[in-house]
């Protein structure tokens, strides 16, 4: 990024306040709360792409983010409909129980690279898929349902988030949730590539072996990459889960890892801010092309090619491109 | 001089092929020691072997004194034994002085956490590198390139570039696969005054080469392989006038040979 310093502080607070005060004022005066659903799932969708992205970030194509997003939404389910545990809890807890899934995967595909670990990846989410419908714990094809809404959240007695079920307009709390993770997401993933962390795992994106050859342990940064990248579709995954008060085996399926791997190379493999543009312009143009009726896939997908061969380095590589013109 | 590196007995087979065959040699603190030999000599498997590429069949390598064959290779790299490569192996798509940057991340003393926090630590650690790359690229002449996207640099540079990855590690011994290949004579004339400043930093330096009058220019002493063994080792003098070293290069028939 190569905004000087008070252009990125206000960039920052412009975005903030368009998403927590702008977007809310708009969708009330127009009485379009329909928009807070989609808008909930556009940031959801983008936490988990972010993930995809930080595994594209170390050079391997992920195709398996679904099944962790599947995986963090039955764990909180499962939490909280069998075990009684307050949402809020299993937010984390199904974060954690994903990324700790993945460092067990991660340590034998790993190795793999290119089409073979974005194969591996790809067979993943099928994997997780039937597993759900196998295992007793996951009640097969039937799925979790009538999931209660996320209760109130409270430390020491003082009230933070209150119960979900009074409130008015749940459809806003979930909103303010999701885009409150969202940012949350994409401060640590601004941090992360902006900081030494970002140089290493660049390092092993280029080349490997010289990575490995000046120190770089390159396995435990690959499966530390894998695993916070796991972690932000657990979490996805169970808000997502809390939002619908269901979960299925099928509620990610292998489209929706193609869509998570989609949206990052839509917005940009290079920008960090990429999988959240990505994903807002890939869920949105969708939406558009609904009028197109039984040509809507056909169209789409003739557009992605379009793009991916214009502009095969993201969307933000006009601003990129523009710039370095003017 | 003490002994930087202690090569006994290494062997490498592969399937039916004796790559590198009981070779035995050690490499003194501070000083330039080539390896050189016909295509086909074991020379880059024995380069493997040393910088912890691959495993020995049989036989070890120490670094004063302790045995570093069979380890990682970023193991290896920590203990003070760091190769360039062959190949212009360098991290294509960042800046000339990122590549010598990230090259100094042995030497954080900062965890990756205390990174991603920005501690004072981590912060201490980010200057003192940029000053060392600085250092480093004035010292191979790269300073004017610093800025520039690695891939776009030319052949030389790139060699260069190469190598101040390598001296960024802060090894003990430098091990550099073919510096010289590919370059014309001022091109290698001015590698090997590069190569010499490098050990004058005090890094002791083990190349494998082809250039023949690149190596009689810069070595303190030569080993020779042929067919995975070693056939010759003593300083460039006494290499010229060897009888087997020169019937492996110019080809002698097998009797005369024996």
């Amino acid at each position: 990024m190569t905004l000087n310093r008070n252009a990125r502080i206000a960039a920052v607070v412009a975005f903030l306040a368009i998403v927590f005060v702008v977007v809310p004022a708009a969708i009330s005066s127009s009485g379009r709360f329909d928009l807070y659903y989609t808008l909930t799932s556009v940031a959801l969708l983008s936490i988990a792409s972010a993930g995809v992205w930080l595994t594209f970030y170390i050079g391997r194509i992920n195709i398996g983010q679904g099944a962790y997003a599947l995986m963090g939404g039955y764990v909180s389910a499962i939490l909280v409909m069998n075990h009684g545990w307050s949402f809020w809890l299993t937010l984390p807890v199904a974060g954690l129980f994903c990324a700790a899934a993945s460092v067990l995967i991660a340590l034998p595909i790993l190795r793999l690279r290119g089409v073979y670990f974005a194969m591996v990846t790809l067979v993943l989410t099928e994997v997780a898929r039937l597993l759900a419908l196998a295992l007793p714990i996951t009640n097969g094809a039937k799925g979790i349902v009538s999931i209660p809404l996320p209760g109130a959240l409270s430390i020491f007695g003082i009230t933070l988030i209150p119960d979900f079920a009074t409130l008015q307009n749940s459809r806003l709390a979930f909103y303010l949730l999701a885009v409150t993770l969202m940012v949350v997401c994409f401060a640590v993933m601004y941090r992360l590539v902006n900081s030494r962390i970002g140089k290493l795992c660049q390092s092993l994106q280029q080349n490997e072996e010289l990575a490995s050859s000046i120190g770089v342990n390159i396995a435990y940064l690959r499966v530390i990459a894998y695993a916070v990248s796991s972690f932000f579709g657990g979490v996805s995954g169970a808000i997502f889960a809390a939002i619908s008060q269901s979960i299925y085996p099928s509620s990610f399926t292998v489209t929706d890892s193609v869509n998570f791997m989609l949206n990052c190379f839509l917005g940009g493999l290079g920008y960090v801010f990429g999988p959240m543009l990505g994903t807002l312009v890939l869920y949105f143009g969708w939406d558009l092309l609904f009028q197109t009726g039984q040509f809507q896939l056909l169209i789409y997908s003739g557009l992605m090619i379009v793009l991916m061969l214009v502009l095969p380095n993201g969307i933000l590589s006009l601003a990129e491109m523009t710039r370095k013109k003017g | 001089m003490a002994e930087m590196l202690e090569v006994s007995g290494l062997t490498k087979r592969f399937g039916g092929l004796v790559a590198v065959n009981h070779v035995s040699f050690s490499v003194r603190e501070k000083e330039i020691l080539s390896v050189i030999g016909p295509n086909g000599a074991g020379k880059s498997t024995l380069f493997k072997l040393i910088s912890s590429f691959l495993k020995p069949t049989t036989g070890e390598v120490r670094l004063k004194g302790e045995r570093i064959s069979g380890l990682a290779p970023h193991i290896a790299a920590r203990k003070g034994v760091v190769r360039t490569f062959q190949e212009t192996t360098i991290f294509k798509n960042m800046s000339v002085r990122d590549n010598v940057i990230i090259a100094h991340h042995l030497r954080s003393k900062a965890s990756l956490f205390g990174f991603f926090l920005g501690t004072g630590a981590a912060n201490a650690d980010e200057a003192a590198f940029g000053q060392s790359a600085d250092e480093i690229l004035a010292l191979l002449g790269l300073s004017s390139l610093a800025h520039e996207t690695a891939r776009n640099l030319p052949h030389g540079h790139l060699r260069a570039l190469g190598i101040a990855i390598g001296l960024a590690t802060n090894p003990s011994i430098l091990l550099l696969d073919e510096p010289f290949a590919g370059m014309n004579h001022e091109e290698t004339m001015r590698a090997v005054t590069m190569v010499r400043a490098v050990r004058d930093r005090g890094v002791t330096v083990l190349l494998v080469e082809h250039d023949m009058p690149a190596v009689m220019a810069i070595s303190d002493r030569i080993v020779v392989l042929n067919f995975g063994q070693k056939i010759a080792e003593g300083t460039p003098a006494e290499i010229r006038d060897n009888p087997a070293v020169i019937a492996a290069y110019l080809g002698v028939d097998d009797e005369d040979a024996s």
